[in-house]
């Protein structure tokens, strides 16, 4: 159009065309075209000047102002391109412009917020155009778009031409003052309040105008502004008090204007002007120094004091709290001159005046206010810590010998804990200087005494008060110490209530790394004297407790290399008796040593020499305790198959899983060069005891080997748990092994072990032509296994377990075996099982192919899932005969079950109706997961939900009278979740679902009626006033 | 039935309350969590129904304020009655009715319909204790104050679920 316009006139002709339709007012599109042609080099600025000619000279000022503003339409596109000359003359010529008519300086001002943006800019010109501005516009008589222009203007001038503003001195801050002077828009706020920001932080003159300056913006303080409905800007309260407060509290000088302004405000009655005024305080106190508070120091500590003592919400209190530890850190960093006066001291003294007696009141009604403005002043520093603590402990130390109540001496020493919780802070810097000292004496005599009350609650606090003070230097000695470790030990012995015992535990894990003798010393030779004597009590109906106890005690104190090295022997004996019949042996009790010592493992991770001291002394240990029971099976030694039990088996393998995960690679290869040969040779050489009855052949046929087999379990735990890069020996001979015990053994738990073992071997295989043959042998076996025959279930375990660890890594192969699994849902027989399966598939399983045994796991493996299976999961269902459709909804259930809510919230639409359905499967595991399901749901897309409220409602209510107690709380959630809803969709339902829950209220369980209460309640309030 | 309103710029009555601890949530037992075993209704689980009613001036609960306590709570299951002493923080606590019906509107919607409901103040704790007693048993009472829309809103406040 261009070309065309210019060929016909050229190209000047075109140009006056344009501006003609321009300034008539017919075109704004011109503009725009006008500008391309000087981008495109068709015109220069000056050619556009002079076909504006007459029209800029117009007696008209609206054709004056059309013509101004086409010539600055293009200056804001082509400013870049102007060469300084130009610039230089434009600048002159709008400057003089800004003398015309109103309704010419938009278009004047665009123009030169056009130019500010020009680098070629001559010196001088920035601030000649400013004072121009600050000469010639009233700014605040201007629309909202224009004043935000000016603002951008200095804006762009500031950030390009910082020098020469600075030359114009404390006339640019007036000049500012003025132009901001009464402005109200919340947008040219945040402008402007970010220009006085820049001014004040780049060093900017204020001159004699720091008072102006303070005045027109502190004006503002504190924001009271709310935002319209609908407002397209987003301008949020918070995003103006932010950037307010950015101004205030940027310089000291205003200090002696704005501390009174906070003090008048904290003393108003609005809570938003308080929280505000003490937030403001706070942010001054990190730039302020003494000089600046000095003066108003007593008034804000009564103000802050007042809005503590008489709190009317936890959120002023808490910023108070804040403010007065700000204030209380800023005078005791400010730095003095030998002349003046340490304020510091002078205003702790006066807070520990008005706070001290409060705590030695007998009502006790402001101690806790008092001891939380105390504690944060002591907070502060290291000195105002000293000062406050050494006058506030002793002064609680003789409160809690003078209040004889329980409950009262619990409160004192709450507060007592909070102060030592305090040194903790600063406790490391001076061990010799801590306020503590002189009150250690009396201080651990109340903590002993609190030990002994008969009240737990206030055993509780004394126990971790004693944990915070055997974590400050020097405030035990050693007889204390033993102390201490004689009353934890006696509370996790004797304790009547599991509280304290559980307390007592976790303080000795806490105190054992610093005491690590005392510990041993007393406490571990305790425990283990306790396990062995209690053989002769036997009889008495708390020997089981107390062995527990130990078990778990020994555990929690395992927290010091040289206390692990003591205990996991104490621990190792009990398994190995076990067999030898001295100790009463039950499943549950190998299980909790199993426990414990599954504990320390986790506890020595951290510890690489640890670590490997585990890994040495418990692994040998357990697969000689594990295999010596498996040949004694043969002479059917009762004792012998305990070892052996599922249960028992399935709690050691977290243990030799946690001691071999955080192995380093080449210790761990110098282990698993060891175990693998004992299991495919049965090399019994490094294990502590080697004379057995006869070999270990777990993998080889023969008789009596299939207590052997069952330590496969060991294996899987040991090899599984193996970084990556470890390399295991004969590893294909041991996978075929695996694969071919998975599909040919007929105990289950043995089968299924060697299939996890296989697939997490699988997992981490690497890719190439090697895995692919594995797995085809592997597919091949599987296929004959489930065609049919007596192990079935065992080739569909190994199905499930391969799939999950291709699944997990993204193997190509993953979608065939799924693909298979989703084939089997319809199988009447397996059908069940493979449903089941799926939840198996989604979830974190606990001792293979997770993270924390370094299996390949993807991140978006679950929604990967999702997105390729549940379009076929669906359409089966459909397809599915009525015997079977349950599996397919069972399956559907566990998918959605484990999917992250964000992905099923966007999928609910197209599932919904199966859900729905899903509520009327007579099948207990649907039902519980569909509920499960839908609970999220009905918060986070009530919209969506409420168009089939009616069947919601009915099926709920329906479920509410199930025979299983986790169905009915689940139905009872969801009746609750659905007032969650937009309230005209429900309360046509109100009186029938009030009426209904009248029932579960009677239900014969008590967590049922919890729920039953919860919903109804929420029911009442529906669409009644007050809610 | 019930004296002014709560708020409303009015001072508070106590305005510095004693505070005390809440107790933790009941530790499921077991016992509880068997399909099979009954659990009878006992005292603490009325005392978890009404322990987290707010008080209508405070931002606390009823519990924090000791106004219930669960020695003051007896219920027999087998006889389906539940008797709940409560104490006003101050013997002239003008929202001792108040609270006192809070308490039993909490109950009526919460209990199996076979119980009997009484709700009454500790002796000795309120001035005018035998006049809100007998407001609180009156049934007609009850009901017509729950049917004053205001009342029922402030009721509703104490009952809704602290955010």
């Amino acid at each position: 159009m261009a070309a065309a316009g210019a060929g016909a006139e050229g190209p000047g002709g075109a140009l006056r065309g344009w501006v003609r339709d321009f300034v008539s007012g017919l075109q704004d599109g011109r503009a725009a075209e006008v500008a391309a042609g000087v981008k495109a080099g068709s015109w220069t600025i000056l050619e556009i000047v002079e076909a504006l000619g007459s029209c800029l000279e117009n007696t008209e000022p609206r054709t004056r102002g059309r013509g101004l503003q086409l010539l600055s339409q293009v200056l804001l596109q082509c400013h870049s391109m102007l060469q300084e000359e130009e610039v230089t003359h434009l600048v002159l010529f709008y400057e003089n412009r800004l003398k015309d008519h109103h309704l010419v300086i938009p278009a004047v001002l665009q123009g030169l917020y056009a130019l500010s943006m020009c680098e070629v800019l001559a010196p001088g010109l920035a601030v000649s155009v400013l004072k121009a501005i600050f000469q010639e516009v009233h700014v605040q008589s201007l629309p909202q778009l224009d004043r935000h222009t000016v603002y951008s203007i200095i804006t762009n001038f500031m950030r390009t031409r910082e020098e020469e503003l600075k030359g114009l001195g404390a006339d640019f801050t007036f000049g500012f003052i003025q132009v901001m002077d009464g402005e109200k828009d919340p947008r040219n706020l945040l402008v402007a309040f970010q220009i006085v920001r820049d001014l004040i932080l780049e060093g900017y003159v204020l001159g004699p105008f720091v008072e102006e300056l303070f005045e027109v913006t502190s004006c503002y303080f504190p924001i009271d502004f709310i935002p319209p409905p609908n407002d397209p800007h987003c301008i949020q309260r918070e995003d103006l008090i932010v950037s307010l407060r950015a101004v205030l509290a940027s310089t000291p000088q205003f200090a002696e204007f704005l501390l009174p302004l906070l003090i008048e405000k904290m003393d108003s009655e609005m809570q938003s002007a308080k929280l505000d005024s003490l937030q403001t305080l706070g942010a001054c106190c990190t730039i302020y120094g003494q000089k600046e508070l000095q003066e108003f120091l007593p008034s804000l500590w009564s103000s802050l004091r007042r809005e503590v003592f008489q709190t009317a919400s936890e959120k002023v209190e808490a910023e108070a709290l804040a403010a007065l530890h700000g204030l209380a850190a800023c005078l005791s960093r400010s730095v003095l001159s030998s002349d003046t006066e340490d304020l510091l001291d002078s205003f702790l003294t006066g807070i520990l005046q008005d706070c001290r007696h409060h705590l030695c009141e007998p009502d006790m009604k402001l101690v806790w206010p008092s001891a939380k403005l105390l504690q944060a002043a002591a907070g502060a520093s290291f000195r105002a810590g000293h000062r406050i603590t050494s006058s506030v402990v002793p002064l609680l130390l003789e409160q809690y010998n003078q209040h004889p109540q329980s409950s009262q001496r619990r409160t004192i020493l709450e507060m007592l804990l909070g102060f030592l919780e305090l040194q903790q802070k600063w406790g490391h810097e001076d061990e010799e200087e801590s306020a503590l000292l002189c009150s250690q004496a009396p201080l651990c005599s109340v903590l002993f005494s609190a030990l002994t009350d008969p009240s737990v609650q206030l055993q509780l606090v004394g126990i971790r008060a004693l944990t915070v003070l055997g974590t400050l230097p020097g405030l035990l000695a050693p007889p204390d110490v033993q102390l201490v470790v004689d009353h934890l030990t006696r509370l996790i012995l004797h304790a009547d209530d599991s509280q304290s015992c559980m307390a007592a535990m976790e303080a000795a894990g806490s105190l054992a790394p610093i005491y690590p003798g005392a510990f041993t010393g007393r406490m571990v030779q305790r425990l283990a004297e306790e396990l062995q004597s209690e053989r002769e009590e036997e009889g008495r109906r708390s020997t089981h407790s107390l062995r527990a106890r130990c078990l778990q005690a020994l555990a929690a104190v395992s927290t010091h290399p040289g206390i692990v090295q003591e205990t996991v022997p104490v621990l190792l004996q009990c398994l190995q008796q076990v067999p030898k019949g001295n100790v009463p042996a039950r499943a549950c009790d190998v299980v909790a040593v199993c426990q414990s010592l599954q504990r320390v493992a986790v506890q020595c991770q951290r510890d690489a020499e640890s670590c490997w001291y585990y890994h040495q002394t418990v692994v040998p240990c357990l697969l000689a305790v594990a295999v010596q029971a498996a040949m004694q099976e043969n002479a059917h030694s009762p004792l012998g198959k305990l070892l052996l039990e599922e249960k028992v088996l399935t709690a050691m393998v977290p243990i030799v899983s946690a001691a071999s995960a955080h192995l380093c690679p080449e210790l761990a290869a110098q282990s698993v060069s060891q175990v693998v040969p004992l299991f495919l040779d049965g090399e019994v050489s490094f294990l502590p005891q080697d004379s057995f009855p006869c070999p270990f052949q777990p993998f080889q046929g023969g008789q009596h080997v299939a207590a052997q087999r069952r330590l496969v379990a060991l294996l899987m735990a040991f090899v599984c748990s193996l970084p990556k890069n470890v390399p295991i020996p004969q590893q294909d001979r041991l996978l075929q092994e695996l694969l071919a015990l998975s599909c040919s053994c007929d105990c289950p738990f043995t089968a299924t072990a060697a299939a996890k073992c296989f697939a997490g071997l699988v997992n981490k295989y690497p890719p190439g032509q090697q895995l692919d043959q594995l797995l085809e042998t592997a597919v091949n076996r599987m296929e004959a296994g489930l065609a049919e025959g007596p192990l079935r279930t065992q080739a569909l375990a190994l199905l499930l377990w391969v799939t999950k660890a291709l699944v997990l890594r993204y193997h190509p192969l993953s979608s065939r075996l799924t693909d298979k699994l989703l084939g089997l849902l319809g199988d009447a027989e397996l059908g069940p099982a493979v449903a089941d399966g799926f939840s198996l598939l989604m979830a974190d399983s606990p001792d293979v192919l997770h993270k924390g045994c370094h299996a390949d796991v993807r991140i978006m493996f679950r929604q990967r899932f999702f997105t390729d299976n549940v379009p076929k999961l669906v359409q089966g269902f459909h397809a599915a005969g009525p015997g079977v459709k349950a599996n397919y909804l069972k399956g559907l259930s566990h998918v959605l079950n484990h999917l992250p809510r964000p992905v099923l919230v966007t999928e609910l639409p197209t599932l919904l109706s199966l859900l729905l359905e899903a509520l009327s499967c007579p099948d207990c595991v649907v039902q519980l997961s569909t509920l499960s399901c839908l609970q999220p749901l009905l918060l986070e897309a009530p919209h969506v939900m409420s168009l089939h409220v009616d069947t919601l409602v009915t099926k709920f209510l329906g479920l509410t009278s199930s025979p299983a107690m986790a169905i009915r709380i689940a139905a009872l959630q969801c009746v609750h979740a659905l007032t969650s809803l937009p309230i005209p969709a429900l309360l046509p339902y109100k009186p029938r679902v009030i009426r209904a829950l009248a029932k579960p209220l009677d239900d014969m369980k008590r967590l049922v009626r919890k729920e039953a209460v919860v919903a109804r309640g929420e029911w009442f309030l529906l669409g009644s006033p007050g809610r | 039935m019930v004296g002014p309103a709560p708020g409303g710029g009015s001072p508070l009555e106590n305005a510095n309350p004693l505070i005390y601890r809440r107790s933790g949530e009941r530790p499921v037992t077991a016992r509880e969590k068997d399909d099979e075993l009954p659990d009878s209704i006992d005292d603490r689980e009325i005392f978890d129904l009404i322990r987290s009613i707010n008080d209508p001036e405070h931002p606390l609960t009823l519990e924090e304020l000791n106004v219930v306590e669960q020695v003051r709570v007896k219920v027999n299951d087998a006889e389906s009655t539940v008797v709940v002493e409560f104490t006003p923080t101050i013997p002239h606590c003008s929202m001792a009715t108040l609270i006192g019906l809070s308490i039993k509107v909490k109950l009526i919607r919460s209990l199996p319909e076979r119980f009997k409901v009484d709700v009454h103040i500790t002796p000795g704790t309120h001035a005018s204790e035998h006049a809100v007693n007998k407001q609180l048993a009156d049934k007609e009472r009850v009901a017509a104050a729950l049917e004053n829309s205001h009342l029922l809103e402030v009721v509703n406040q104490c009952l809704s679920a602290r955010s």
